[in-house]
């Protein structure tokens, strides 16, 4: 589907295609803030606030890179008081939920929500809070926003109880862990976090970013931010391969991981690079009783933002073929500088049943909605 | 002039020589190294990553009887050359010299590596090119040696590890880049870490498959900050070659990298093209191993997503086991590719060779 610009009103960046209107969509990564750490104060024990505030939680970047805009956001999506994009539920619900047609949003905050602490109990604290400030701050406010569990990573039992602590509340959809860890998601040691996710039911997200401390590439830390947001893709590319090969998805057949802002077009060629190298390491990992691209297809869903844009859109397409439809979610990334449009992202080039599956059917099913 | 190419036919750009032992590579080594080696217990620097047995070291006929791939002279060059019609073949001797911590020992392990190629391996068949060995970890330790071999016609390209300390795009290597294409040397990128850094974002991995997976990732943060930082632009006839982890990962990451490109210019004003468009001018790669589709989906089709005809390098990565029977050339490569692959992009690719 070729859009008329005429439809197009950049100054809200929403499309106003009638198509559009019979398309619900499910949006399976957005991003709520807090306006500063303060936020969270009503759920953090006061002698962990007085920590927090005096020494800090400890943070293993010192300054990541600046952004290409500032924060990251979409200029427009900053709220009037100037504060941070993605805090303020009246200007998502005006700029995003209404006009986009959204009828679910898995919110997925990433901002001071305690993942990043290095210090083990804040870690805890922060997370906590953040969990309960997504239902009393968003959730709470329209049913259309659901929230994922936020865990302390590095810290897996401790994880598994705030999985527990929140599985059987309505409002939580999925747990939500960071693509760059202290060892590969697919570590026995983290899979106390899969066991509970399974217990409750709940499909496990993987968003980038995270500061484990390692370099960003394994050719080391990169200079600059377009290298920083790039290498993403690769980070997600290590996850998945650490997670099919460690025979997670043995131990946990019925886990769903969903990948999320590391685009899908390199989905498709890792499985085929597994399966080959699996020819020649089978010994090695007798513990896999299928071939790595069948637990891909099985087990893991890709969300599509930032989708890539190959010179030739047609290449697009092939590459949806041969992942499989059915294994992309729609995602959008508001409020930020990359957002992806539902629609424009996902034309009705990709074929009408792919189309309605990708932005809705393949996350109602995922996600049991 | 001797124009090979014209009158044979292919070259095949990726061809191992074991590692000497000790013995074998200390006459290339400078007195004072020799005796170092002997006062401190030097017993060579075998790579210690992957064993020889692990069968993708070595197809099983290209095994000798006990069970090692070091092959004669004779033996190699009737395998990757006489049986698969092949004109001659791009030697490299990877000593792990970038693996090592002392820059001064991996110069002159360097030095004598190229030494040993040189002697050893080059002279013995005239058909067989090298690939100049060098540190990252001394550049003009690495410069000289550059100078020293481009006065031997025979070698004709550079080749390095995957990983270092610093990220290649910065301009610490700007003249490393520089001796390279004043030498008219493409430089070559083989897979393998440094050691300095964990091979993925989130650590180690825990098997050799999943390593061995995860090898292409040091590639996507090299070319990333080459062409990040502009060295395309400021070395307009550097070639990078990669080597040795498959082709097919590279389009999801250069359309990725020119997306973001296009939000981030700001941030690399220099870069006055796509960053696609400078990876498909500058960036060729190796066909194996190949890390295409099941038979299910057309290998055309997938070549298709990068500039296959014009990008790609034949490799037969002797004598690592990455593909069965006597054809080298992945399934699916039509008699065109073949000999865009063997003949014409080498050509192209390889200033030295004519």
């Amino acid at each position: 589907m070729s859009l008329d610009p005429d439809v197009l009103d950049r100054n809200d960046a929403v499309v106003r295609d009638p198509q559009r209107a019979a398309l619900k969509i499910i949006d399976v990564d957005v991003h709520p803030s807090v306006k500063s750490i303060a936020d969270l104060k009503p759920w953090i024990p006061k002698e962990h606030w007085e920590m927090l505030k005096t020494f800090g939680g400890g943070s293993r970047v010192p300054f990541g890179y600046p952004k290409a805009v500032p924060d990251a956001h979409r200029v427009d999506a900053r709220p009037a008081d100037g504060s941070v994009a993605g805090s303020d539920f009246d200007l998502l619900r005006e700029q995003y939920l209404d006009p986009l047609n959204i009828e679910y949003a898995m919110l997925s905050p990433l901002r001071d929500t305690g993942q990043g602490l290095a210090n083990p109990d804040l870690a805890i604290s922060v997370c906590r809070a953040t969990n309960e400030w997504l239902v009393d701050h968003w959730t709470a406010r329209d049913k259309r926003l659901k929230a994922s569990i936020v865990v302390p990573i590095e810290q897996p039992e401790e994880a598994a109880r705030e999985i527990a602590h929140w599985g059987r509340h309505p409002d939580f959809a999925q747990v939500l862990l960071l693509t760059r860890t202290a060892d590969p998601l697919g570590r026995r040691r983290y899979w106390p976090i899969y066991r509970e996710a399974v217990r409750q039911g709940l499909p496990v997200a993987i968003h980038v970013f995270g500061a484990p401390g390692h370099p960003s590439t394994p050719a080391g830390w990169p200079s600059f931010y377009v290298e920083e947001m790039t290498s993403h893709a690769a980070a997600c590319q290590a996850m998945v391969a650490s997670l099919v090969i460690e025979g997670l998805f043995e131990e946990f057949p019925t886990l769903n991981v969903i990948s999320l802002e590391g685009g899908f077009a390199w989905a498709a060629p890792l499985a085929w690079r597994m399966d080959r190298l699996y020819e020649k390491f089978r010994a090695e990992v007798p513990h896999l009783k299928l071939r790595p691209s069948e637990y891909l297809k099985r087990n893991l869903y890709f969300a599509t933002q930032p989708i890539e844009e190959p010179p030739d859109p047609r290449h697009l397409l092939d590459s949806v073929k041969w992942l499989g439809a059915d294994r992309l979610l729609f995602s959008s990334d508001y409020p930020h500088w990359d957002f992806d449009e539902p629609t424009r992202a996902i034309t009705a080039a990709f074929g009408r049943e792919a189309q309605a599956g990708i932005l809705n059917g393949n996350a109602r099913k995922v996600y049991r909605l | 002039m001797d124009d090979l190419m014209t009158r044979l036919g292919g070259i095949d750009c990726d061809v191992h020589i074991p590692v000497p032992t000790m013995a074998r590579l200390s006459p290339f080594l400078p007195e004072v190294w020799q005796e170092i080696a002997v006062a401190r217990g030097i017993y060579g620097f075998a790579e210690t990553s992957l064993p020889q047995a692990a069968p993708i070291q070595a197809r099983p006929d290209w095994r000798d009887a006990a069970g090692l791939p070091s092959p004669s002279i004779e033996t190699l060059t009737r395998a990757v050359l006489d049986e698969r019609g092949m004109a001659a073949a791009i030697c490299h001797c990877l000593y792990p010299v970038q693996k090592l911590y002392d820059p001064h020992l991996a110069a002159a392990f360097a030095t004598a590596t190229n030494e040993f190629l040189a002697r050893e391996v080059l002279d013995s068949d005239s058909r067989l090119r090298g690939s100049v060995l060098i540190s990252p970890y001394d550049i003009p330790a690495a410069v000289a040696e550059i100078r020293r071999r481009a006065a031997d016609s025979r070698f004709v390209q550079i080749i390095m590890l995957a990983s270092a300390e610093l990220p290649y795009g910065n301009p610490y290597y700007d003249r490393l880049w520089a001796a390279a294409t004043e030498a008219g040397m493409p430089v070559a990128l083989h897979i393998g870490n440094s050691g300095r850094y964990p091979p993925t974002a989130s650590g180690w991995a825990s098997y050799r498959l999943e390593d061995e997976v995860d090898q292409s990732l040091a590639f996507q943060g090299q070319l990333a900050s080459l062409v990040s930082h502009g060295v395309f632009d400021r070395f307009p006839d550097l070639t990078i070659v990669l080597i040795g982890s498959g082709v097919t990962w590279l389009p999801a990451f250069a359309w990725r990298f020119s997306k973001f490109w296009h939000g981030t210019r700001v941030e690399v004003p220099w870069l006055k093209d796509s960053p696609i468009e400078i990876i498909s001018r500058h960036v060729r790669l190796t066909t194996q191993p190949f890390d295409g589709p099941a038979q299910s989906i057309a290998t055309a089709d997938v070549l298709a997503h990068l500039d296959a005809t014009e990008m790609l390098l034949y490799a037969s990565a002797y004598p690592r086991w990455h593909f069965d029977g006597t054809d080298a050339f992945p399934q699916g490569f039509d008699e065109e590719l073949k000999r865009r692959v063997s003949i014409d992009n080498p050509r192209a690719t390889y200033g030295r060779i004519s």
